[in-house]
């Protein structure tokens, strides 16, 4: 039986409300892309998802249609998921090199006291 | 646009616990609650896994066939700003269908079989998409009820547990907020337009209505399933605390422009601060989402031409010596 739609475009396609659909095989499908977005020259690239398809310039293609639709872009990256290396989260100890590192932080360098007591100590030796 | 996964509460469910590794699974309750998320390669238990991939899966189907009620109008769409606007409400939808499917990949289940379980039945989609767009004025209630029903319930999701879900729902909720208010627009145009204008707006709002009172599922308050997936944040809160969340922010605007709603028990309750309301009809929501609906077939039949005219493009694109791979997150 003929489907009767509302909508014209299921009309024109004829659609048999009785066909059976042979199903499609696990897993047979093109590679996925990870996406990185940049919003404004001179800006870092921004990791923002994934797209399916067969080869870069379809990614590409796939990209720019799911993540820059809206707002500023000026360039887009696609990697192979699969060239993608990561560590494991179960791993992340492998960051905690030493309990504290203020020892490579800016802010734990202070000077200024050393400097006015020295300061002082010149002026009253004079 | 999503309502509530729908689980059947007759459904026999698995011993959620069973067999779980109770070290492990003290360890990813500790995570949660310190309110870090689950990413693709933790450790997590197997029913945890399950309800997410189910839960995505169902709304990623909702994305792709949400998008057919409100594409009905899209050929006679009255004028080219509203055409324009709907196409891209229309995209956004089947967009976020994909961003979907990617983050449900990442629990394991293929896209493939994601889309054999929707054109076969066994997997469902948010109910309310097996009703007719019957005007154009439908789809503005569509556009704006269902939408405001959806960023009720995904709004609560994005602040769940899983990483690739909560992220894909982000981008998902920054672009909902146009289609609301392109809704809530449309709606009003036709509110305080002409007498027929006004008159096929409450047509479809009075057509809507039940579906909308279905949109967030059956009470659950009180299900001990409800209670886990709560505690794993899979669930964000019940489909009734969602349901008194929409009624609040949505009936007085609706109110405001003078259209009627069809039920003369809808009130809000000063003292308890809740809204009270006629039950919807649950058996008809029951017998609708388990396939005899007004669009059920129609809604598959569309999904399944698709794959199977575009089945050739695919084919002609893939490479035999590449295989696929799961998406990162």
């Amino acid at each position: 039986m003929i489907i009767k739609s509302l909508d014209p475009r299921v009309d024109r396609n004829e659609m048999d409300a009785d066909a059976t659909f042979g199903g499609l095989e696990s897993m047979d499908q093109w590679q996925t892309y990870e996406v990185f977005h940049q919003t404004k020259r001179g800006q870092h690239h921004v990791h923002v998802g994934n797209v399916h398809a067969p080869n870069h310039d379809m990614a590409l293609m796939f990209g720019k249609e799911q993540f820059a639709r809206r707002g500023a872009t000026v360039n887009l990256w696609v990697v192979k998921s699969a060239d993608v290396f990561a560590t494991d989260y179960a791993d992340s100890d492998i960051f905690e090199s030493t309990a504290e590192k203020l020892h490579r932080d800016a802010g734990s360098y202070k000077v200024m006291d050393r400097i006015n007591a020295y300061k002082e100590r010149v002026k009253q030796e004079l | 646009m999503y309502g509530n996964a729908y689980i059947d509460p007759n459904a026999k469910l698995p011993s959620i616990l069973e067999g779980e590794d109770p070290v492990k699974l003290a360890e990813f309750e500790a995570r949660i609650a310190r309110g870090e998320k689950i990413e693709p390669q933790d450790w997590m238990p197997k029913e945890y896994r399950r309800q997410l991939v189910r839960m995505i899966e169902q709304h990623a189907h909702s994305e792709i066939i949400g998008a057919l009620p409100e594409g009905t109008w899209i050929t006679r769409a009255p004028g080219f700003r509203r055409k324009l606007a709907l196409i891209a409400k229309v995209q956004d939808e089947v967009g976020h269908g994909q961003l979907l499917y990617s983050a449900a990949e990442t629990l394991g289940k293929s896209r493939e079989d994601m889309i054999n379980d929707l054109i076969s039945g066994k997997s469902k989609y948010s109910n309310v998409f097996n009703y007719p767009a019957k005007t154009w004025a439908d789809s503005a209630v569509i556009a704006w009820l269902i939408d405001a029903g959806a960023i009720v319930n995904q709004l609560a999701n994005s602040k769940g547990s899983y990483g690739p879900y909560c992220r894909a729902l982000d981008r998902i909720c920054a672009e909902e907020a146009f289609h609301l208010k392109y809704g809530h627009d449309n709606v009003v145009f036709l509110a305080t337009g002409t007498d027929v204008q006004r008159a096929m707006v409450q047509d479809a709002l009075t057509r809507w209505w039940p579906p909308i009172m279905h949109f967030f599922g059956p009470s659950d308050r009180s299900s001990k399933h409800t209670e886990i997936l709560m505690r794993w944040k899979v669930k964000m809160a019940s489909n009734d605390d969602m349901r008194q969340q929409f009624l609040n922010m949505y009936v007085p605007k609706i109110w405001d422009l003078g259209l009627v709603l069809p039920d003369p028990n809808l009130k809000k309750n000063n003292e308890t601060g809740l809204w009270e309301y006629t039950e919807p009809d649950w058996d008809e929501f029951k017998r609708v989402i388990n396939g005899d609906g007004p669009c059920n077939a129609e809604r598959l039949a569309v999904r399944r031409t698709a794959e199977e005219n575009g089945r050739w493009v695919v084919n002609a694109l893939r490479k035999p010596d590449e295989k696929y791979v799961t998406p990162l997150a």
